[in-house]
Parts: structure tokens; sequence; C-alpha cells
């Protein structure tokens, strides 16, 4: 008998010898009961910027055709030099070319190669991560990744500023809509993470820091239909 | 190595000593102020996520239902999981005691040949004391949590369980780490503060070996470990390093990733006032090719460590329901005036009242029930209603118990306050009052014998003046206004 056994032996013994896994809790109509009335996607968006920006990031919200070349302008009102970015995703390889057609001096590191072969590169030049979210969650101002090949995890957490581009029709009203229309729990990537806002930590007498250990700053690009244009 | 050796339950100091060092702790004034201070900052900022009454009042009905109905199903809830982190390429671990935990992640680090571990959050980790036991085998932990830090820094153990530093100010974190790390100047700016600690952990991530982190929840359905922050450490420790260990309670899985949902939002609400914290880190298994970053491996060590105990006892059950956002301790008026380290066990406060007996013994915890006036406000604002002092009574009453006495789920020191004078006064207590005419001898004796009364009367006089009987008995009283009616 080795540890898990015995474990699992005293566990069992304590329980009826019918038992089931029947009568799961009702978290699908707990969310149906209190969920408020349908938001429009504006109202998402709306929420979703108020929060993130209480929350200390910087929100953009533009339109498809702007989106990009008003970030250009703001990484460089920002002073970025090195931005390291993944080119597998269609805003990437977007932001990719403008920013080398652009003759600003941001240099652009592609987040193609296994961390090993630059980790203290990524820890010690790089002034900012770009990122496409997956979807986001207004009810708490809330950026989900998935990990995948063009998603690295430490692209939203290594560099000190975090620039993350979100679409707005990916926007759910709350966590458990995201979960459900999402389907989360039929394919889990090895990491979804969900950011909401820069690192932050209130361990010294309660005062609020930002810039603990994840990224000091963050930068929020929605990208809508009722976006500003340039 | 023997897997039954009955070593001294590990633990900061002896919790035996635990009247003596809350007379400390109450003496101390700096320590009470920092306290008091943290306690109401924690207590508003809990009530300010919980505007709507109704709306807590279901969240922690369907809070409650989801932690119940994981412990119904606990046994098979550990198998999925197991099942479903293996398919994702995780390996698990399981360790009945601290000792077990201790050599599978020594084991782990060996086998890497690691040198270095840094560590997210992990109250597990601190409940086996993995840092003393990987220190004296050579292979160094550092704490990344900035309140972990501070902590181990100060050669201390944390006062709380979210907020581990809760008993310093800026002005000692100042001076410690002016002393501590080197050419670093006295600053009390807070901001300034956390870019010293940034600074200085920072290659720390890179270098290290071996992520070490906690989990909040475990999906069982999926494979998933659940990890909830706001500094980043918690991703770094979990994503830099080649490989990640986990360590969980074994009670800490749910069956589905819908049901964690409800639990996180009672978390960070409960915790510190957050809708939600900074991260919400869903791990679900080490790099899969293709991939550029993440752990090569993924360990997860399932803890048991006394929680089968409470696990056996349909009443003691409950304590397990627990999702440790110290929202108990936060309202506590003992822990409010005590602060965390005066109780001397890992976990401080109700939660710790609760769950050390099962973790260490009664023996070594016997005071720690009784350290409660019963006032029932940790139960009031528990986000998954466990009855907290209906168990603390519960192991008051296991505390007192014969020893010799054969019940059906026997705890670890049961009898540890026991004492024979103490039985026999309530033994005679129940008969005079169940007796009306040994009742009514009672009553004769105490009226008349009242001058009789002992001065010292043990915790009472500490602080009171004695009881004495009355010259009359109620029940005379009463007899004679009933005669003076008719």
């Amino acid at each position: 008998m080795n540890a898990r056994h015995r474990i699992l032996a005293k566990l069992r013994n304590a329980l009826p010898v019918e038992n089931d896994m029947q009568a799961a809790p009702a978290v699908a109509g707990y969310y149906a009961a209190n969920t408020l009335a349908p938001q429009t996607c504006q109202e998402r968006v709306a929420q979703l910027r108020g929060l993130l920006q209480a929350a200390h990031a910087e929100v953009i919200v533009a339109s498809r055709a702007a989106w990009v070349s008003l970030l250009a302008v703001r990484l460089a009102a920002l002073g970025v030099g090195r931005l390291a970015l993944n080119e597998d995703t269609e805003e990437g390889r977007q932001l990719a070319a403008t920013l080398r057609e652009s003759s600003g001096s941001v240099t652009l590191l592609p987040f193609d190669k296994p961390i090993e072969t630059w980790k203290q590169e990524l820890f010690d030049t790089v002034d900012a991560g770009f990122t496409v979210a997956d979807s986001a969650i207004a009810a708490t101002g809330t950026l989900v990744f998935k990990s995948s090949p063009a998603q690295p995890r430490s692209l939203s957490l290594v560099p000190p500023l975090h620039v993350a581009l979100v679409r707005a029709e990916t926007i759910h009203a709350h966590m458990f809509a995201a979960a459900l229309e999402e389907q989360w729990a039929a394919a889990m990537p090895t990491n979804l993470v969900m950011v909401s806002g820069p690192s932050k930590t209130s361990d010294i007498q309660q005062t609020l820091a930002y810039g603990a250990h994840g990224p000091k700053q963050m930068l929020v690009v929605i990208v809508s239909g009722e976006g500003e244009s340039a | 190595m023997s897997t039954q050796t009955t070593t001294q339950p590990l633990q900061f100091h002896p919790s035996a000593d635990f009247k003596n060092r809350s007379r400390e702790a109450l003496a101390d004034t700096k320590l009470r102020q920092n306290f008091r201070g943290a306690m109401d900052f924690l207590r508003g900022k809990r009530s300010a996520q919980f505007p709507d009454e109704n709306e807590l009042e279901n969240l922690r009905d369907l809070g409650e239902a989801v932690r119940k109905h994981a412990l119904r199903n606990l046994p098979q809830l550990l198998e999925k999981l197991e099942t479903q982190l293996t398919a994702n390429g995780v390996q698990v671990h399981w360790a009945e005691t601290a000792e077990e935990a201790n050599a599978i992640i020594h084991g782990i680090a060996v086998g890497r040949g690691a040198k270095s571990v840094i560590k997210g959050k992990s109250m597990a980790s601190e409940e086996i004391e993995l840092n003393d036991y990987l220190g004296e085998r050579g292979i160094t932990c550092v704490e990344s949590d900035m309140g972990e830090y501070v902590v181990q820094l100060a050669h201390e153990k944390p006062s709380h369980i979210v907020m581990p530093a809760i008993h310093k100010t800026k002005g000692d974190i100042a001076e410690l780490f002016h002393e501590e790390i080197p050419d670093t100047p006295y600053t009390e700016d807070v901001d300034e503060l956390i870019q010293i600690g940034r600074k200085t952990l920072r290659q720390m991530f890179v270098d290290a070996d071996i992520g070490l982190s906690g989990v909040n929840f475990a999906i069982a359905e999926t494979g998933t470990l659940w990890l909830v922050e706001n500094e980043g450490n918690g991703r770094l420790s979990t994503t830099i390093p080649n490989t990640h260990i986990a360590i969980m309670g074994i009670e800490k899985v749910v069956e589905k990733l819908e049901q964690v949902i409800p639990l996180a939002s009672l978390l960070t609400r409960s915790a510190t006032g957050q809708a939600i914290t900074t991260y919400f880190n869903l791990i679900s298994g080490p790099r899969r090719p293709g991939e550029l970053d993440g752990p090569r491996e993924v360990h997860l060590v399932l803890l048991d460590n006394g929680r089968s105990q409470a696990f056996e006892d349909a009443e003691l059950r409950a304590t397990l329901q627990c999702i440790r956002c110290g929202a108990c301790m936060n309202h506590c008026p003992v822990y409010a005036r005590l602060g965390g380290h005066a109780y001397g066990t890992v976990y401080p406060g109700p939660i710790g009242q609760i769950i050390s007996p099962h973790l260490l013994g009664l023996d070594d915890t016997r005071d720690l029930p009784t350290a409660s006036s019963l006032c029932g406000a940790c139960a009031e604002v528990c986000p998954v209603r466990i009855p907290i002092p209906q168990l603390l009574i519960r192991l008051r009453t296991e505390a007192q118990r014969n020893p010799g006495e054969a019940v059906a789920h026997r705890l670890k020191g049961q009898g540890a306050s026991y004492s024979l004078g103490e039985q026999l006064v309530w033994k005679f207590w129940t008969g005079a009052y169940a007796h009306p005419s040994l009742h009514r001898i009672f009553r004769w004796l105490a009226t008349r014998l009242r001058a009789f009364a002992p001065k010292q009367q043990m915790g009472w006089t500490r602080f009171r003046t004695p009881l004495q009987p009355a010259e009359r008995s109620l029940h005379d009283l009463m007899a004679e206004r009933k005669g003076n009616r008719l």
C-alpha cells in the first residue's frame, strides 16, 4: 500500500457506500438568475475600458483601420525602444509591418524561438511585449490569453510594458459567459491567463503599489467598429 | 526511509505556549496598532465588494454547495484529477505527511540537479516547512511574493495567510531592506520599496532551476490548477523555470471549471476586497510541442497531512470547505488583538484553530479551540459557510474527552486537555440539574456556605472579583413571590 492507496482508502471509508456524483451545484442557474439585462457591444466596451482604467491600465479604443497607426504613435510617445511580439497573429503582422515601414526607433524582437535561447535578453532588454487577447470579460475588466505557439506565456508577463489588443466582439459580459460560450473546459490550453491590469501588490502596510513582478504598465487597445479613426 | 516515522509535528514554535505568547502579544502596543489598522482596512474593503446583501447570500449558498459537493465526491475527484493531469503530461504525487511531501519535492530537485527554487506563495509549503527542509540539503528556496519575501528576509513566519507581512510597518520593512539587501538606501516610500524587491528578485526567476507554487483550486474534469495572485510572481514562478512543482491540500479539488467561477469571486472579494485579482493563472500542463515557453515538466504534490482525519468525521469535514480567504481572521476579535504569530501555527485565526488540531494533533493545539469568545463573526463572513464556532466547540469537547474513551472517529490527541477534576465537577453539575431533590440540597448548601466560596478562582479571578453564591437562591425568591401573590 502506498500513500495514494492509503489516502484514498481513508476517504472512501468515510463516505457512504452509495456515493455518486449527482446533485451537482446549480452554477448555470445562479448565473442565469443573477445576470443583468444583456449589454450591447458598446456597453461592454465601455465597462471593460472603465474597469481597466480603474486598475491603472491605459486604454485606447480604435477602429479596425486606425488602431495600428494610433498604437505606433503611442509606443513612440512612451519611448518604447525594443518591442517583442509574435507575428503569427494577424494583428502582430500588421503592427510589425507598420513599425518597420515607419522610420521610428522601435526595434522589433520576434518571439519565434524557445525562451531558453534568449531568456536573459528578454528579461533585461525588452521594453514591451505585444499580445492579442483571445477574449475579454466586461464585468471584471479582464483580458483572456490562451497559450499557444503564437501566444507565448511570457510575452504578457516579462516585459515591463504589456501591450494587449482585444477585439470588441470578443468581450463577454462576465466570466461564466466567457467559459460557457468559448467552451473552455472542452479544450484547455496549457496556460489560460486572465489579466486585469498591470501587476500590483498591497503587501507593504496595505499600500497599493504597481509594478510588483509582472508588467509595470499595461496598454490595452480595444479594436471596435465604433472606435476612434485616425 | 520508513514512511511510518512518527516525527515530532512540524511547527513554528510549540503551540502549547499559546497562553504566554498571547499575553506578550497583548502587551505589544505597536503590534496591536498594526493589526487593528490592517483589520479595519481589510474589513472595509470586503464590505465594499458586497453592497448587495442578497447577492452575497446567494453566492455564499452556491459556494457552500460547490465545496460540499466536491467533498462528498472527494476520492473520485482526486482520481479524476490525477487521470486528467497525467493525460495532460503533469506528474502527480501523493504525500500522507509533511515529511513525505518534502522528500518527494527534494527527490524531484535532486533528479534535476537543482540548486535553487523560486517560490510563488504557498501556505501548504509553509505547512510542511519546505524551505528549511531543502535548505538543510543544500537547495536554496527564495520566496518571491513581496510579503513572503519580507518575512523570509526577517527570518520570520507569515502572520496572515493572505497578507504574510501584515504585522510589519513600512518603517520596519525600510529598515529590513536597508540592512539585508546590499547597497539599499533607507526609504519608507512604498513604491520604492516594491521596486527594490522587484529588482532584487528578478534575476532569480531567470536563474532558478525550479519554480514552486501553491494552488487555489484544482479542476478534476480538465486537469487544471487555478492560481490567484496580483504580483505576477506566481506566473513567473510557474512559467520561467524548466520545472514547476505545485503543492496542494487534497481538499482543494472541484469537479468542473464552471464551479470555480463563483468560488474565485468569493475568494478575491472576501480576502482583499477585489472584484478580481490581477492574474488568474490556469495551468493545465507543461509546454507542448511548438510552444516557445512554459515549464517542460510540471508536478503536483497532493498533501494529506491530517486532512483525512477531519474528513472522516461528518461534522468536522466542513473544515475542509475552506478556500483560504482569511476573512475569518480579519473579522475575529481575538486575531485582531493577538496577531497571527501568537497562535504558533501556520494557519492562524479561526480557520487555524479548526484546521491545526488535525494537522498537528490536539496535544500541541489544545488551547487553540478555546481562544474564541464564540461571537460568531467568522461564521457570518465565511464565504462557504463553515460553522466555525460549532467546530470549535466540538474540538473543545474532543480535547476534554477521556483519552481512554472509544469513539467512532478518534482525533489525534484526544483528551489532551482532559482533567479528572473538571470531569467530576461537570458530572456533579449535570446530575444536580437533572435531579430536583439533589438540586434542592445543592441550593441549600450553596447559599448557607457562601462565605466559604474560594477567593482564588483560577482564570476568573485574574481580572475579576471572586464569584460568590447569593444569599438566597432564585428558586426560593420565586417561591416567596408566588406565595405573596396568593
